[in-house]
């Protein structure tokens, strides 16, 4: 007897999970080989922020014609990680009549809420901790923890700036919540199905087969508008209202230090994987490699691993959020909401209606 | 409830609770340097605001009491670091009127050359601290990076790259160095290129003109009631530049338009230092042509005496007019000495320009009125 059912725990076919299942006996494989997965999601998710900050300053500094950290390690390779150290070592501040509870959970929160997402995304055939035949619902309930995280440090801070922060982080992610929320159904109604594996398959063949070019012209006006309404979603520039240097100093983080704003740092990072890798399964083909319908050049890029090509896409449209937000002034708070409300609401409507007209004429072959 | 202190514009009702105070700055990332607001806020909206002085009040004009007309000029420097030229040549244009000093040609060249390479760069500085009020940090280190060259020339000229020293009575301390013409010459293309690359970037961007058209409008019966000067002027539609209307120095064989904008709101404003830079280089390169040779400044006095009586001199700085008052008593040093600045009136409008806006739309405003607090404390 398994202590979980084997559709629950995938993959059962993994090779790693396979060694495991024939060394050890039943109940324990499957304890073994669900530590052996959220440990390694743990290792992602710590290495992933190292990785992007450095990528952040790296693609920042070249944008802006200089040259970034170029003095700890190769290139500066090994400056997230000083910059780790020193945030460990430095002190915690909390501000006279914060809230404690609350203001050292807030933290948590967001970083927790990323975690979560992790777990169902599909990085290679048989590399996934869970398919979740509802994935994608769960996907949009697990990041909306992490507003609560934003909420409550801009509530618990006792600071003006940080609730100004809060208040705007609140209406902000809820609002393109709604947006994101509408494009994921677009594509569960595309591919006929809400887990992400599925929505991964649904999307094999060519290049065109994937559902930013599957579904003509509408496809890549939805990718388009679910990299803006992630960025969003992701409170980074420009749509970056929620910290706003130059408004509110620090927003919602202004009274943290150490490494409980490494924490709030960690899970913006982290996020920002996690809606890359999300746009990578919904519209570029997940792990599947970009094949072009040339018989040779197509066995060659089948023969690179899957989790390959997924991490490619995910980096791809990473450099689009970066390169968005070394590029555009932030727009202001009424005018963000008048965008959500006004503009990307209806043309998400818009675009699941014309989703529908397609799938009833039968004009998307499934 | 008894509102703070300079608040006026109408009490708070008994157990209101929606109204708020916020103080920002003086450590605030867009009050650039230690300007304090203290704003009363309903939400997000801004209904009145009050700008606390003083912060880095060093005393300047009380200091200048004690100091010889030479010495004066150094303090000069340290009003608007941005436009140190310009505040050394007020003062040498007082000095020049009360002694009657000629100024040889090459040593006029010099002053117009060097007063515009510094509008420029203090444009480019302005330019690029707009953008990362914004939000837009890129165009920081894009702004700054074309001010290098500038800086540059100024370091070769007097030694110094900020808080420059360099006009004297009757010329400039030193001559101009034989790279000095080439390497404007180099400024003078780069400017061009880089202003076409800011429209790129920001005028043309729509999240950028949704930020500042229609925001800040400042009326021009206003601007002139308030005694604005500058860009902050001439964007509500003021024709007016002390180069074109009270010509100092050879302003007058030089041609060049005074850019004007229409509706008086912080886009007009942008519009109008961006053209002024393109003005700037037109006088440049007109300079460059006629630069004359022989001798930068004329006799050298070991004492400058004032005799008594008051002097008055303006120049048009990189923020409007800045003009010196001196009242001298016939000895070396003035009796009397009073700085007129352009961003003390020019941030007077602030408090009106705000009432209605929201938070982003204050640091926006801020921006383009382009502040330099040292400037205003003195």
């Amino acid at each position: 007897m398994s202590v979980f059912p084997d559709k629950v725990l995938y993959p059962p076919n993994n090779p790693i999970g396979d060694l495991v299942r024939t060394l050890v006996p039943a109940p324990f494989s499957d304890v073994l080989n669900g530590g052996l997965a959220i440990f390694s999601l743990l290792a992602l998710a710590s290495l992933t922020p190292v990785v992007l900050i450095w990528l952040e300053r790296k693609v920042a500094a070249h944008f802006q014609a200089r040259l970034g950290p170029m003095r700890v390690g190769w290139h500066g390779t090994l400056q997230p990680v000083a910059d780790g150290i020193k945030l460990m070592f430095k002190e915690i501040l909390k501000p006279e009549g914060a809230d404690t509870f609350l203001f050292f959970l807030a933290p948590i929160l967001p970083a927790t809420a990323s975690f979560l997402v992790l777990t169902v995304l599909p990085f290679d055939h048989h590399l996934q901790v869970t398919d979740l035949n509802a994935g994608v619902l769960f996907v949009i309930a697990a990041s909306g923890l992490s507003i609560f995280g934003v909420l409550l440090a801009g509530w618990s801070s006792n600071n003006k700036y940080s609730l100004l922060g809060g208040i705007r982080a609140g209406a902000q992610m809820i609002s393109f919540e709604i947006s994101l929320a509408l494009l994921m159904l677009l594509i569960v109604l595309l591919s006929g199905t809400a887990s992400l594996r599925g929505i991964v398959l649904a999307q094999q063949g060519t290049i065109l087969d994937w559902w930013i070019f599957k579904f003509p012209l509408f496809g890549l006006v939805a990718f388009i508008l679910f990299l803006i309404s992630s960025t969003a979603e992701l409170n980074r520039g420009p749509f970056d209202i929620v910290e706003a240097e130059s408004e509110l100093t620090g927003g919602f983080t202004t009274e943290y230090s150490g490494i409980s704003f490494a924490m709030f740092f960690f899970a913006e990072f982290v996020n920002m994987f996690v809606a890359a890798a999300l746009a990578t399964t919904l519209f570029l083909g997940g792990f599947l490699a970009p094949q072009m319908g040339w018989g040779m050049l197509d066995r060659l890029l089948d023969a690179v691993p899957g989790f390959v090509w997924f991490f490619a896409k995910t980096y791809g449209v990473i450099f689009i959020y970066m390169w968005f937000r070394w590029t555009f002034p932030r727009l202001r708070v009424d005018q963000l909401m008048v965008f959500e409300w006004k503009v990307l609401l209806p043309m998400h409507l818009f675009l699941l209606a014309v989703a529908g007209f397609f799938i009833t004429m039968e004009w998307i072959p499934l | 409830m008894e509102l703070p202190a300079g608040f006026t514009y109408r009490p708070i009702q008994n157990g209101a609770t929606d109204e708020y105070f916020l103080n920002m700055g003086p450590q605030h990332p867009s009050t650039h340097g230690v300007l304090r607001l203290v704003l009363r806020l309903d939400g997000e909206n801004i209904i009145e605001i009050v700008p606390h002085l003083g912060y880095v009040h060093r005393g300047i004009e009380k200091m200048g009491e004690n100091q010889t007309y030479l010495q004066n000029i150094h303090l000069t420097d340290r009003l608007d670091y941005l436009s140190a030229y310009s505040n050394n040549l007020a003062l040498c244009l007082a000095i020049e009127e009360a002694l009657e000093i000629g100024v040889p040609e090459r040593g006029e060249y010099l002053r117009v050359m060097i007063c515009e390479l510094q509008r420029i760069q203090s444009h480019l500085l302005w330019w690029g601290v707009l953008g990362m009020d914004m939000g837009a940090v890129t165009s920081f280190l894009y702004g700054f990076k074309e001010r290098e060259p500038i800086t540059d020339i100024f370091e070769e000229l007097c030694g110094a790259r900020l808080t420059m020293n360099f006009f004297r009575p009757g010329g400039s301390a030193f001559d101009a160095p034989e790279t000095f013409l080439p390497r404007v010459r180099e400024v003078i293309s780069s400017i061009r290129k880089a202003v076409d690359e800011f429209h790129t970037l920001l005028t043309h961007n729509v999240i950028f003109q949704e930020r500042t058209k229609g925001i800040g409008v400042l009326s021009r019966e206003k601007a002139l009631a308030y005694g604005c000067s500058g860009a902050v002027l001439r964007g509500s539609g003021v024709d007016y530049d002390v180069r074109k209307n009270q010509p100092y120095s050879l302003y007058d064989q030089f041609d060049f338009s005074v850019p004007t904008g229409t509706t008086g709101d912080c886009f007009d404003r942008y519009l109008v230092r961006l053209e002024e830079m393109l003005q700037a280089t037109n006088i440049l390169e007109q300079a460059v042509r006629r630069f004359p040779g022989g001798p930068h400044r004329s006799k050298v006095k070991a004492q400058y005496k004032l005799p008594a009586g008051s002097y008055w001199s303006q120049v048009e700085s990189a923020r409007g007019l800045f003009g010196v008052y001196v009242v001298a008593d016939g000895s070396a040093k003035p009796y009397r000495i009073k700085y007129r600045s352009p961003s003390f009136s020019n941030l007077q409008v602030l408090s009106e320009l705000v009432i209605g806006h929201k938070i982003a739309d204050l640091v926006a405003i801020i921006a383009t009125l382009d502040l330099v607090i040292p400037d205003i404390d003195r």
